[in-house]
């Protein structure tokens, strides 16, 4: 008797299918994400909140396998904790970066997330860190996710230096809105947070509150 | 940043990025000048993606270069007959709908795709798409290519219907180049001609007097 041909296994709930952005302003850090989740061709879930905090001030931003990313974004958080506990005081954004990198460095092989670590620190104001594939990088903005592809051009042209926080807000929003108009798999809603030396502000756009373009 | 899509993936596109559209009076057709073998090796640093199959009717190619230049040379023979026959230079759609013929009944050899942008005297300046496996439509303006991904945002958020001559070269100037700035395929000079009802003009902007964007 021979067993059948197809495997029963379901496609796995994913995030890679998605847009992830933070920018970093003079004072702070505004980073979001679109909503989607979708497992192959469906969507298991049009309203998640792909922006995770990992301490009061630092936030990161989950593209991938939603499993790995969200553990990942759990066990930095609970490292966080102890290591702000130890020395007595806020953590350092890129502490928390750095235990995001060393996860993904020594895990390589298993896991398939990325995360974008953004926030705001005493010492160094806003700050944003991309730990692709286990490497740690400091840049002034960072995009992540396939939605991404799309919009490079964009930010290319629209980024200058000395944006203000609202300059920052807009362009998360606009960058958000076209990559989700153009990618099949991210949507639904744009969430974003804005985070500085006063506090964390989120913020969600519905989905026809967002900015329409020549075409719509 | 997160990886760009993998070429293998999307199927077989020239390296490359193209683009036309549409502006007050005329339409501006525009391409890099790149090609290149598997990625890893530019053949031709020089190339000119812009074939003339009419006075006033441009086209450019994405996907085989050897089908490509096989269907625009049946395609130009049978227009310059049919302007014949008809007395009068063809009609853009004409010409679009010769090079779809074209592509339609050879859909399963071909890997072809067409830009085709031009000016008549009975709808003026039009483009039209001629998707690989032989669609063919009208669009204020249009992007093609390897490229292209990486601008969907920027053109999304940049064209307005109905922009000058020196706007719409300002646009295409400033896609080309940012798609050349992050796409490792496509790369060299900017090649635009504009086609207006007055004629023909070759416009090439050579690497160094690209616009520079925040990160150069």
């Amino acid at each position: 008797m021979t067993t059948g041909g197809f495997s029963l296994g379901q496609p796995t709930p994913s995030v890679k299918a998605t847009t992830i952005i933070a920018i970093a302003f003079e004072g702070g850090v505004v980073i979001g994400s679109d909503s989607r989740v979708s497992a192959g061709a469906s969507v298991v879930n049009r309203v998640m909140n792909k922006l995770s905090p990992l301490h009061d001030k630092i936030y990161c931003a989950l593209s991938g396998s939603a499993a790995d990313a969200q553990t990942m974004a759990e066990i930095v958080n609970y490292q966080l904790d102890v290591h702000s506990i130890e020395v007595g005081e806020d953590p350092l954004v890129r502490s928390a970066a750095t235990l995001v990198k060393n996860i993904s460095y020594k895990y390589k092989e298993e896991l398939s997330a990325h995360l974008i670590v953004a926030g705001w620190d005493r010492r160094a104001g806003g700050q944003v860190y991309v730990t692709l594939d286990g490497l740690l990088a400091r840049q002034p903005f960072a995009i992540g996710g396939s939605g991404s592809s799309y919009i490079y051009g964009f930010v290319d042209a629209e980024y200058r230096q000395g944006m203000t926080k609202k300059d920052c807000q807009e362009f998360v929003v606009n960058a958000l809105a076209l990559a989700m108009n153009r990618d099949g798999s991210s949507g639904g809603v744009a969430y974003f947070v804005t985070i500085d030396k006063d506090g964390t502000d989120e913020k969600c756009i519905l989905g026809n509150k967002l900015p329409t373009f020549f075409d719509e | 940043m997160d990886r760009p899509p993998n070429p293998q993936n999307t199927g077989v596109s020239t390296g490359t990025t193209i683009l036309a559209v549409k502006f007050n009076g005329g339409v501006i057709i525009g391409s890099d000048s790149r090609a290149s073998i598997g990625g890893s090796y530019v053949s031709n640093k020089m190339i000119n993606k812009l074939i003339q199959v009419h006075d006033k009717i441009f086209c450019c190619i994405a996907g085989s270069l050897a089908d490509a230049q096989a269907v625009t040379k049946m395609a130009k023979f049978q227009l310059s007959f049919h302007s014949i026959q008809m007395e009068a230079p063809p009609l853009v759609k004409a010409a679009a709908s010769v090079l779809k013929e074209l592509c339609y009944n050879n859909r399963e050899e071909l890997q072809a795709g067409f830009i085709t942008a031009g000016w008549d005297r009975k709808r003026g300046p039009q483009v039209y798409t001629v998707s690989m496996g032989g669609m063919l439509i009208s669009q204020p303006f249009t992007i093609g290519g390897s490229g292209s991904t990486f601008i969907y945002g920027y053109a999304d958020a940049k064209f307005k219907p109905d922009m000058s001559r020196e706007e719409c070269l300002q646009f295409t100037t400033n896609a080309l180049t940012l798609a050349i700035g992050r796409d490792n395929v496509s790369g060299g000079v900017v090649h635009m001609v504009v086609i207006t009802e007055d004629g023909v003009e070759h416009v090439v902007v050579p690497g160094d007097k690209l616009p520079k964007f925040h990160d150069e």
